[in-house]
Formats: structure tokens, C-alpha cells, sequence
């Protein structure tokens, strides 16, 4: 659980944000988010927030990690069972036509 | 991403640690082989027979096990696992007060890993079983939603660090209904390192701290703990080269006799931490002293409501009648369980008698086997026995 999940920011409307994981949309909070997000940003979320905005010139060295667990992984991988919870975390977004 | 040929790159180094390098894919093999030097040379400069190091966060063991990084360290170090899972550290009691309510008809949400904790006489999963009402969700916020969708008593039952805790607390403070309350386990991690440290028989000479609770907390809050018991602190990323950077930078201080906290996870950790977390986090919670399973009292290890949220507090709200439980506790395994000194730092899971024979994933006797991010779940799904460098 430590180690959340990061994904691409979407669309924000007020504490909210449409955040896309991977090809998983899910709706996060901002509430607790270090700084203030726009679409494009990224973030690094937990349990259904997001707590920290990702700087661009970290984005790529922060997905690679992720990229590798969920590439590698087999069902019963710990870590990308811990990275799948976190994603589930989200409210379900309305995917727009 | 095509995996480096370590083997190309000349053979200074040992063939297990070669073909560990290989296995771990590292997106820069050079910069991999340098810090595994590194390690290597800093290990003997210290020149003693062991150094040991204690992280605190499951993601770190995971991670250390998942790529097989234990086979790369020098003989001469020691990583060892703290208590870093905040599942196996909630207490046998604490586990108790969740079962007691769901038994008197309160429905329990959790996260996933609480189902199969053991209590002094059972599980969540257990009292499930008996009729009782406990969901699984992934966030405090579906558990809010269950409580809207029902007019029953629905009790979140909140386990997590710092960090988790900071979501809880965002929750209560955007608006819970009247029938919603909290049965909280949080923890926070910065007093135990003190307890850990203080154990009369701790070889820990320095922590790694884990990434993304410090990117709550920043690294600032680990300096008072540094000067006070002179141990270094690194803060430390969750990719394989992350934590052989930070390592490095570890056993450098350890070398050099400094006590200092450096932060080798700055793209997601700063001194001061998220402000906006933290206000979050003590605006509803405080801390209070509590027994961590297995290890001892901490004082201000955990984190209750405060008093102006304490309707919504399950202990304050219910009567949780615990006596009710104990009176038919009957022995078990569990009494054999070495959890709480494999969180201390001063055993290994393979050192349980119950480890992989009565005590297995699939049939766990102690909280280190059930949760993802507890030490004896991560060496079994890895491989059992992980530490390559007694068989080099």
C-alpha cells in the first residue's frame, strides 16, 4: 500500500479529477493533493486521493517502476496486486463519448 | 526495454550478482553496477562482520524480494524488514473491537488484508463466515458510499499509516452520513523507529525511510529521531536502483560516523512534506500511545479521533464489549507466532518454527503471513528464502 499509483490527469472539476491509470479511468480527490493539478499533469495517488503532483521532468522515471510490475507481472504478484487495489481505489468514471 | 548485458560489462563482479543485475532489468546497468560497488567497497571500509539496516514500508520488502536485490548486496550487510505493514501491526485487540462490533450487527468495511488477521479468538473473515456483515473496499470513500446507501450502522474499520490515515481524515472532514463512524487502527510511523532503536538487543545502525509516507511528512521530520539516537535516515524510492542509491548513501554515513538524514527520493519527498496533508491529518486525528502488535507500547505510535469528530468515533459511539470475546478464547497457534520479533528486526521469518509447515498463505496463523506487505506473505511468494548471500 505504500507504494500507490501514479496516472495522467484528465479532466479536473473542483476537488475532482478524472485521472487515467494505465487505460483505467477512475475518478480521484484532490483534497489532499501538495499542489494544484490541470489536465495533463500527473499524480501520484493513494487510496482514492491524490497526494502529490508528479513534476514533468520526473513523470517518466516514475512511471517506468509501474510500467515494469504490471509488464512482468503473473496473478499472483504482490506488488501489482498492491498497484490493481489502488487503481480500484477511484470512483468509476463516466467514460465520455 | 531490453534487458542490459550485464555480462558484457566484464566480470569484476561475482556471477550471482551478475545474474541478479540481469534479472532485475535495470534500465541502467551501468549506474546498477557502480552502486552494487559502491556497496560493495563501503561494506568493507567499515570492516566489521555485519552492518545492519532496518526500512520501515512493505513496498520497500516487496520490492527487495520481487527483483531479487538481496542476492546483490555485500555479505557484510544485513536489510532487515521493520515494522513496516501496517496490517501486522494493527493489534490482537484492535482486531478484537473490529470482530466484537461486527458480532453485535454493526456492519464493518475494511481494506482487504484485515479479513484474515487473527484476533484472540477469531478473524474478520471467521466472524463473516458466522453471518456477521463486513465488506472489503479499496477506499474510505466506498465505504462512505455503502453507509449512503443503507440506513444500518456501517463502521469503517481504518488501518494505514500516515499516509493512509490522511485520506480517512479527508473524508470525515468533506461530510460523512449520520450513520457512518470510524474504528481507527492508523499508525504513524516516525515513534517506533525510536522503539525499534531503543530494543535492548537492536544491530540497527540506520533506517531507510520509506518514499511516499515522506512525501506526507517530508524528510524533515525524521532529524530530531537522527540527532537524538545518532542513526542516519535515508529516504528512499521503491524502484531497484531508488533503493540501492539510498543503501549506498546509507552505509556511506554509517562509514562515516555522521548521523544525518538525507533524502534520496527528491522527486517525490521534500523537507516539509505536503502541508496540506498534514493539516488534513491532525485537524482530525491525535496521537495517542498504543500497543503495536508484537512489538510494544509506542507512545504516540497511533492515531484516534480527536475529541470534536468523537461522534464519530465507533469506541465512543458503541459499546464494544470485548469481555463477551475473550471469555471462550481458546489457545491457538497463534502463541507460537514470532511476528512481532520479525517486525522488530531480531528474527527472520525462516527462523519461525510455524513458517511455511502450519502457517502458510493459503492458512496463516500470524498477521506477517496474511497481509501483501507483511515479511513472511513477501519471502513466501518470492522464493521462501530470498537472501541469496548465505548460499554464494
Amino acid at each position: 500500500m505504500c507504494l500507490g499509483v501514479p496516472g495522467k490527469v484528465l479532466e479536473v472539476d473542483g476537488l475532482s479529477a478524472t485521472v487515467d491509470f494505465f487505460g483505467v479511468r477512475k475518478v480521484v480527490r484532490l483534497d489532499v493533493c501538495d499542489e494544484p493539478v490541470k489536465p495533463g499533469d500527473y499524480v501520484l495517488n493513494h487510496v482514492g486521493f491524490a497526494i502529490h503532483r508528479i513534476p514533468d521532468t520526473e513523470i517518466a522515471a516514475t512511471l517506468q517502476l509501474f510500467d515494469q510490475i504490471l509488464a512482468d507481472a503473473g496473478p499472483q504478484d504482490l506488488m501489482a496486486a498492491d498497484v490493481r487495489g489502488e487503481i480500484q481505489a477511484g470512483e468509476a468514471a463516466n467514460v465520455r463519448s | 526495454m531490453s534487458a542490459p548485458d550485464l555480462a558484457a560489462m566484464g566480470p569484476n563482479l561475482g556471477s550471482a550478482t551478475d545474474k541478479a543485475l540481469r534479472e532485475l532489468k535495470f534500465r541502467d546497468p551501468a549506474r546498477a553496477k557502480a552502486l552494487v560497488e559502491g556497496l560493495n567497497k563501503t561494506v568493507n571500509e567499515i570492516g566489521r562482520e555485519k552492518v545492519a539496516v532496518m526500512h520501515v514500508c512493505g513496498s520497500h520488502e516487496q520490492a527487495i524480494a520481487r527483483f531479487g536485490l538481496r542476492s546483490s548486496f555485500p555479505k557484510g550487510l544485513d536489510v532487515i524488514m521493520g515494522p513496516g505493514c501496517p496490517v501486522c501491526i494493527t493489534d490482537v485487540p484492535e482486531v478484537d473491537e473490529g470482530v466484537q462490533l461486527a458480532r453485535q450487527g454493526v456492519r464493518i468495511a475494511t481494506y482487504g488484508d484485515m479479513l484474515k488477521v487473527p484476533g484472540t479468538v477469531k478473524s474478520l473473515a471467521q466472524a463473516q463466515a458466522e453471518g456477521a456483515k463486513v465488506d472489503v473496499v479499496y477506499s474510505v470513500a466506498q465505504a462512505v458510499q455503502l453507509a449512503r446507501a443503507t440506513k444500518e450502522e456501517l463502521c469503517f474499520f481504518a488501518t494505514g499509516f500516515e499516509t493512509t490515515a490522511v485520506a480517512t481524515a479527508a473524508e470525515i472532514l468533506a461530510g460523512v452520513p449520520a450513520n457512518f463512524s470510524v474504528l481507527s487502527a492508523h499508525k504513524y510511523i516516525p515513534p517506533v523507529m525510536e522503539i525499534v532503536t531503543e530494543m535492548p538487543h537492536s544491530r540497527v545502525e540506520g533506517f531507510l525511510a520509506a518514499g511516499h509516507a515522506a512525501s506526507i511528512t517530508g524528510w524533515g521530520v525524521f532529524e530530531e529521531f537522527a540527532e537524538r539516537h545518532k542513526k542516519p535516515v535515508v529516504v528512499a524510492g521503491f524502484e531497484p536502483l531508488d533503493i540501492l542509491a539510498a543503501l549506498l548513501q546509507l552505509v556511506e554515513l554509517i562509514r562515516d560516523g555522521k548521523h544525518t538524514v538525507l533524502n534520496a527520493f527528491p522527486r517525490a519527498v521534500s523537507k516539509e512534506g505536503n502541508l496540506k496533508a498534514q493539516g488534513t491529518l491532525w485537524k482530525v486525528f491525535r496521537p495517542l500511545g498504543g500497543r503495536w502488535r508484537g512489538i510494544a507500547h509506542v507512545p504516540n505510535g497511533n492515531l484516534r479521533l480527536r475529541d470534536e469528530y468523537a461522534h464519530l468515533d465507533a469506541r465512543r459511539r458503541f459499546k464494544i464489549d470485548l469481555q463477551q470475546l475473550w471469555d471462550y478464547a481458546p489457545a491457538q497457534l497463534s502463541q507460537q507466532c514470532v511476528c512481532g520479533d520479525i517486525m522488530a528486526g531480531m528474527t527472520k521469518p525462516t527462523d519461525c518454527a510455524l513458517y511455511g509447515k502450519q502457517c502458510t498463505p493459503e492458512a496463516p496463523v500470524g498477521a506477517c503471513m496474511v497481509s501483501s506487505e507483511g515479511a513472511c506473505r513477501i519471502w513466501q511468494q518470492y522464493g521462501g528464502h530470498p537472501d541469496l548471500s548465505e548460499v554464494r
